[in-house]
């Protein structure tokens, strides 16, 4: 057992218990953040900021939310939107921040994409950002179904349909996960759950594992630059701020975050207050109704690209593409062959190329996969998802053959 | 080092907002149709081209049977059925007519009199050639020019109203739109606004009245006319100005009919739907004021934290 020794003060009591000292040099000012970067960098706090703001706003959302498929368009139309004090308020918070934080997540993967944020260590920090894109998809489809409006029913119809497996059949697969035969009551019970116990959970789990990936690597920087970071922060240290290398996270780069986060906020609010309906589809202020499709089914914004991978195919081959699409960015670090960590830009032209059509064809997807499929759109729509399997499957062919800059 | 950070910036910036054009308003653009208001100027049907009488248009109203279904509540004449009963008679309630005049346009009223089906554009659901009548019956004249006939009920409604701009929201909506559509948010039902009963017993009484009668309304429109508390959330302001204006321009064929509302009285819809189903939105822009300046103020703080302290790391 250590021993103890009567405290001189309240910190002294804590550090013989806590280590408070060693956690905020660790956490903190000996966190070492190299100087090479830029604001990209402070999208990490952009996100922790943001998912904050959907838990404060979740909690405030859950005291006046009902789960049932009877009270629960009344209780976040009426209760909350008319009834409760600022409930229009949180709701907003709420709804575009489930969207914004998709963007920022956008932003956040292809900046680590453009710098090889993912390979020389830091496999870890990229799966396990990868993880935290699928916890934060299934936390946004769940809480897409709570309002239990028209767009929540026909997504969850849609959606849970898609375990059929297409020509598998498998309906039994479909029933067991609704509960009942349609999106009823048990399908509402249960993504109320996922989305306000379960989910939420993982994720903090995941993020506790995201920063824990990225203690050991550290961060990546604008020019792939391996740093000694013992070297360098022994330099800070002795006084040499200017000429290292590293700079502390708290309160060096913190400062910045935290003037990145201003700026973002200033975006956030502007949304929130004047233009909030990009997040809040109109279709979904209308209530459930299992006799009445909407002349026009689609997901989110950020789910668009991947479902327009699904639908210009057959459904089996529709199935298989899409499965392939939803995995296929974790194994990014392995099927990266290159040796090269430094900006796209600067790998030669096959990376070069090979970046900035993933970026454009994802969002020509994404647009595709809102439009109906019909006349050029769907063409459009399949040759930009055939291209993206294709991109995928020559990344490690391109990649291998780069040479070393 | 050169600062790569603005046009970094531009990057994202550029990339954001094609994304945001695409999924918004370029595939909303190709989703829903686009519809251009006359701004409620009812340019199909004729101009009134006599000038009316009041007196005149008093006397004929009376004499014209108007009020063997309408009621006139301000003149003193009350309705001849209970809603419910009218419905069942009807398909819906004929409206009171004592705020027609400043409601309705007035080139709409005198068409609605000569030849509702026409004013109302539901031709395609009340053919006279097959037998199918309106279940108002159009005036045919009683005897004299029956365009100057028209034209002094039409002055007779307009006396009898309050002065346009003395419509409120409730007024124009209950009038237009609240004998087929309730608003359950705003306690509205197609019989009025439901009371608050102190028995439980009473209360369910009157649900039963509004059932009965939206029985009959479901069977003459072929559905039951959806609830509007949040429509204003749900379709766009500007689908529901031209909707308002002519439902036949949206969707071709439907039982709702044109209900030939002024601009203005159509802005007071409007208002009113806000009401029920954007409740807080003067709050909204209040609060939103406020927030921005706090953020703003937030912002130049970090930004000279920063400032400070990234003076030294350089």
């Amino acid at each position: 057992m250590a021993h103890f020794t009567k405290a001189t003060g309240v910190k002294d009591w804590l550090n013989q218990r806590l280590a408070v000292e060693t956690v905020e040099k660790v956490m903190m000012s000996e966190y070492w953040i190299p100087k090479n970067i830029n604001f990209l960098w402070a999208m990490g706090m952009v996100l922790v900021v943001t998912f904050v703001l959907l838990l404060v706003s979740g909690i405030f959302l859950l005291m006046y939310y009902v789960p049932t498929v009877d009270e629960a368009f009344y209780s976040v139309n009426y209760t909350i939107m008319r009834e409760v004090d600022f409930g229009w308020l949180w709701r907003h918070v709420h709804g575009v921040a489930a969207s914004v934080v998709f963007l920022v997540i956008y932003i956040h993967m292809f900046t680590g994409i453009y710098y090889g944020s993912y390979k020389k260590g830091r496999e870890m920090i990229w799966i396990s950002g990868m993880l935290l894109f699928v916890a934060f998809s299934a936390e946004a489809f769940s809480g897409y179904m709570l309002p239990w409006g028209q767009m929540s029913y026909w997504a969850g119809m849609v959606i849970t349909n898609l375990f059929a497996g297409g020509s598998l059949h498998a309906d039994g697969l479909v029933e067991w996960i609704r509960g009942d035969y349609v999106p009823a009551q048990a399908f509402l019970g249960r993504f109320f759950m996922l989305h306000v116990l379960l989910l939420p959970l993982a994720i903090v789990g995941l993020i506790g594992l995201h920063f824990a990936a990225l203690r050991i690597p550290h961060v990546n920087n604008q020019d792939g630059e391996e740093i000694d970071f013992d070297v360098e922060s022994k330099k800070y240290l002795d006084g040499n701020k200017a000429e290292s290398k590293v700079m502390r996270f708290a309160n060096d780069f913190m400062s910045k975050d935290m003037m990145v986060v201003g700026i973002f906020l200033i975006f956030f609010f502007y949304l929130v207050f004047w233009n909030y309906s990009f997040a809040l589809d109109p279709v979904n202020f209308d209530p459930a109704d299992g006799l009445k499709t909407p002349a026009h089914i689609y997901p989110e914004w950020y789910f668009l690209w991947s479902y327009e991978i699904l639908r210009p195919f057959n459904i089996d081959l529709g199935l298989v593409l899409f499965g392939f699409a939803q995995v296929i960015f974790v194994f990014l670090p392995f099927l990266d062959r290159s040796p090269n960590t430094c900006p796209a830009n600067r790998r030669g032209t096959m990376f070069k190329v090979w970046f900035w059509l993933m970026l454009s064809n994802m969002i020509v997807l994404t647009a595709m996969g809102k439009l109906p499929p019909e006349g050029i759109f769907s063409t459009i729509g399949l040759v930009a998802a055939i291209l993206f399997v294709v991109q995928w499957l020559a990344l490690p062919f391109i990649t291998s053959r780069e040479k070393k800059v | 080092m050169k600062n790569k950070e603005p046009i970094i910036l531009i990057v994202v910036i550029f990339f954001s907002l094609v994304t945001y054009y695409l999924v918004e308003p370029f595939a909303h653009g190709v989703m829903h149709k686009h519809v251009d208001s006359e701004n409620f100027q009812y340019n199909d049907l004729p101009a009134l081209t006599k000038t009316g009488n009041v007196a005149n248009g008093q006397e004929l109203i009376i004499n014209a049977g108007c009020v063997g279904c309408h009621s006139m509540e301000k003149a003193g004449m009350p309705a001849p059925m209970d809603p419910v009963m009218a419905a069942q008679s009807y398909g819906v309630n004929p409206p009171d007519l004592s705020e027609a005049g400043a409601v309705y346009d007035a080139k709409f009223l005198a068409e609605l009199i000569k030849n509702p089906a026409h004013a109302l554009k539901v031709e395609h659901k009340f053919d006279e050639s097959k037998g199918e009548m309106h279940p108002m019956v159009p005036f045919y004249g009683m005897g004299g020019d029956i365009d100057q006939e028209v034209a002094d009920m039409v002055a007779y409604l307009q006396d009898l109203a309050v002065s346009p701009d003395e419509v409120t929201p409730a007024m124009a909506f209950e009038n237009a739109c609240g004998r087929c559509h309730a608003v359950g948010y705003e306690n509205w039902t197609q019989i009025g606004t439901k009371p608050s009963f102190k028995h439980e017993k009473d209360s369910l009484a009157f649900d039963i009245k509004v059932m009965e009668y939206e029985e009959s309304l479901t069977k003459y429109m072929g559905k039951l006319p959806p609830d509007l508390s949040i429509y204003i959330r749900s379709r766009s302001e500007d689908f529901l100005r031209t909707f308002i204006e002519n439902p036949q321009n949206h969707l071709a064929g439907t039982a709702m009919p044109r209900v030939g509302v002024t601009a203005d009285a159509a802005d007071k819809v409007l208002e009113y739907m806000k009401d029920s189903g954007d409740t807080k939105r003067h709050e909204r822009e209040e609060i939103g004021k406020m927030v921005m300046i706090y953020i703003v103020i937030f912002a130049i703080f970090a930004f000279l934290w920063k400032k400070q302290v990234w003076r030294d790391l350089h």
